[in-house]
């Protein structure tokens, strides 16, 4: 495996499982590059990043600066409100004009699925690496999540991996389960009808409707956050009912297998998708996904810049 | 069998070895060993006396092998330290791909592996360790690396093999073999932890 095949990071469903386990290889040095008392390699000296986000976020964006930070790259941030967006400018322009400036990589978020693959399309140097587009595909926190089990469970072949809640609008279940499925775990999914779009069992996932026969010996759960600025009406009855058939609780968690892993993307709705003492629970890894996400995206960022 | 990718001819017996990239190989050929499995144990027994001799005993010395030959050599030089010295020498491995200053002109990109020091260097003396020792450029890039990881007494270095053509002021402080050799060859450090036998060959690149 000499590198990526694409110059371009849009989404699990493009890549080989030799491409994704060479990313989480290049992640473990990574993770230990963040454990030094000076965080900081040469390597991507003299790149440029720009983050380009349309939508909020606080982790992703940061952990994205931080990344190229600690690999020596220099970051600048966009935030659209406070940019030529609000003139007008479309998108096209926005991102040629990153390019001309000397962007070696745009990262960039967007509320409608494909914007990504459409700049790929129109730039011919600049990398681009998708942040989240819409209910499509979130491909570096796929990428954070398997490594996260991986590192805490030794594998991901043959494990039972649940990823439970607001899976229509989720692009980070998307990119999960391609990822789990190519590199030989099983995954079932959980949440009420309406937050379940059709074609998940064509993507390799087995699917339920009610929590606890998903979380029955499961080895991983993900819980995902109920995407409340998306909710268009009539999905849910309420959010108390919500919280009482799909919250996760102690109770139910304690169907899984006794070693079981809790992960969530964030950030928590705290008592609605999770019950609020089981985000600092013994079992939790969510703040463990946080850090990993910055070596994850270190390794996708040596992969894409790192020369070769 | 009258050729291979390259289409040179090849005589029966001739051993061919394949240098690979991305995108294609480059066929080297064996041109003599220089280095059997007790010379190079004699050097490194030599060279671990040298060590000994010139910091006066072990204390505060830590060896790092450079990935991924220089790590069984430094593993081997620590052991026989240890059988003259009576004292156990810390053994870190160290990958310098994050450090290199080629990664934009390499037709290929090499894979990042676990740098593993566990110890302070602060205040250590640091011999590096290497298979070959050619342009200088992967122990200057082996320094900066250690450097960030604190501040040595002092940075040594330990090869098995000098074959000259420096491009930087870098110097070798133990040295099993000076090998002249001129650019188009390729000097190739065999060792049984990685290889499953212990010698040194030179081949060439064809013209």
């Amino acid at each position: 495996m000499a590198g990526l095949a694409a110059r371009h990071l849009l989404g699990l469903a493009e890549m080989e499982a030799e491409e994704i386990n060479l990313v989480l290889e290049t992640a473990r040095p990574m993770a230990g590059v963040m454990e030094r008392p000076i965080k900081k390699v040469p390597t991507l000296r003299g790149k440029v990043l720009v983050t380009l986000f349309y939508e909020p976020s606080t982790r992703t964006r940061v952990s994205f600066e931080l990344a190229a930070k600690y690999m020596g790259a220099d970051t600048v941030s966009i935030a659209p409100a406070t940019s030529s967006v609000v003139k007008g400018e479309n998108l096209r322009d926005t991102v040629q004009t990153l390019e001309a400036l000397g962007a070696d990589m745009v990262v960039v978020r967007h509320q409608t699925a494909g914007v990504p693959g459409q700049l790929a399309g129109w730039l011919s140097r600049t990398v681009v690496v998708n942040a989240g587009d819409g209910m499509h595909e979130h491909p570096t926190q796929g990428l954070l999540d398997l490594f996260t089990i991986r590192e805490e469970k030794g594998r991901l072949v043959g494990l039972e991996v649940a990823i439970i809640g607001d899976i229509l609008h989720s692009r980070v279940a998307r990119s999960d389960i391609w990822g789990l499925t190519k590199m030989g775990a099983r995954v079932r999914v959980a949440g009420p009808a309406t937050l379940l779009p059709p074609g998940l069992e064509k993507m390799g996932a087995q699917v339920y409707h009610r929590l606890e026969p998903a979380l029955e010996g499961a080895d991983v759960v993900i819980a995902l956050r109920l995407q409340q600025e998306r909710q268009r009406q009539g999905l849910l009855p309420s959010l108390r009912e919500y919280a009482a058939s799909f919250g996760l609780t102690p109770g139910r968690l304690a169907l899984a297998k006794p070693d079981v892993l809790l992960m969530h993307p964030g950030p928590v709705n705290r008592g609605v998708e999770l019950a609020a003492e089981l985000v600092d629970a013994p079992c939790s890894a969510i703040n463990r996904q946080v850090t990993n996400g910055v070596a994850v995206r270190m390794a996708v960022l040596y992969l894409l810049l790192g020369g070769g | 069998m009258g050729g291979n990718a390259s289409g040179m001819p090849v005589r029966p017996g001739q051993v061919i070895f394949y240098l690979h990239f991305r995108g294609g190989s480059l066929p080297l050929v064996e041109k003599t060993q220089i280095m059997d499995a007790d010379t190079m144990r004699r050097s490194l027994i030599r060279m671990a006396h040298e060590i000994v001799e010139k910091n006066k005993g072990v204390k505060g010395l830590v060896l790092i092998g450079i990935r991924r030959r220089g790590v069984p050599l430094a593993e081997r030089l620590a052991q026989f330290i240890q059988e003259i010295e009576g004292k156990a020498v810390p053994v870190g491995i160290l990958d310098i791909t994050l450090y290199r200053d080629d990664l934009t002109t390499l037709s290929y990109q090499p894979q990042v592996q676990q740098t593993e020091i566990p110890f302070d260097v602060t205040n250590k003396v640091v011999v590096l360790v290497d298979d070959v020792l050619y342009t200088g450029r992967t122990v200057r890039a082996a320094m900066d690396a250690v450097i960030d990881l604190g501040r040595p007494r002092s940075i040594q270095l330990a090869v098995l093999v000098d074959r000259g053509h420096r491009e930087l002021p870098i110097r070798a402080d133990y040295v099993g073999k000076n090998v002249p050799t001129s650019r188009k060859e390729v000097i190739a450090v065999m060792a049984q932890e990685i290889d499953g036998e212990d010698k040194v060959l030179i081949k060439e690149k064809p013209d």
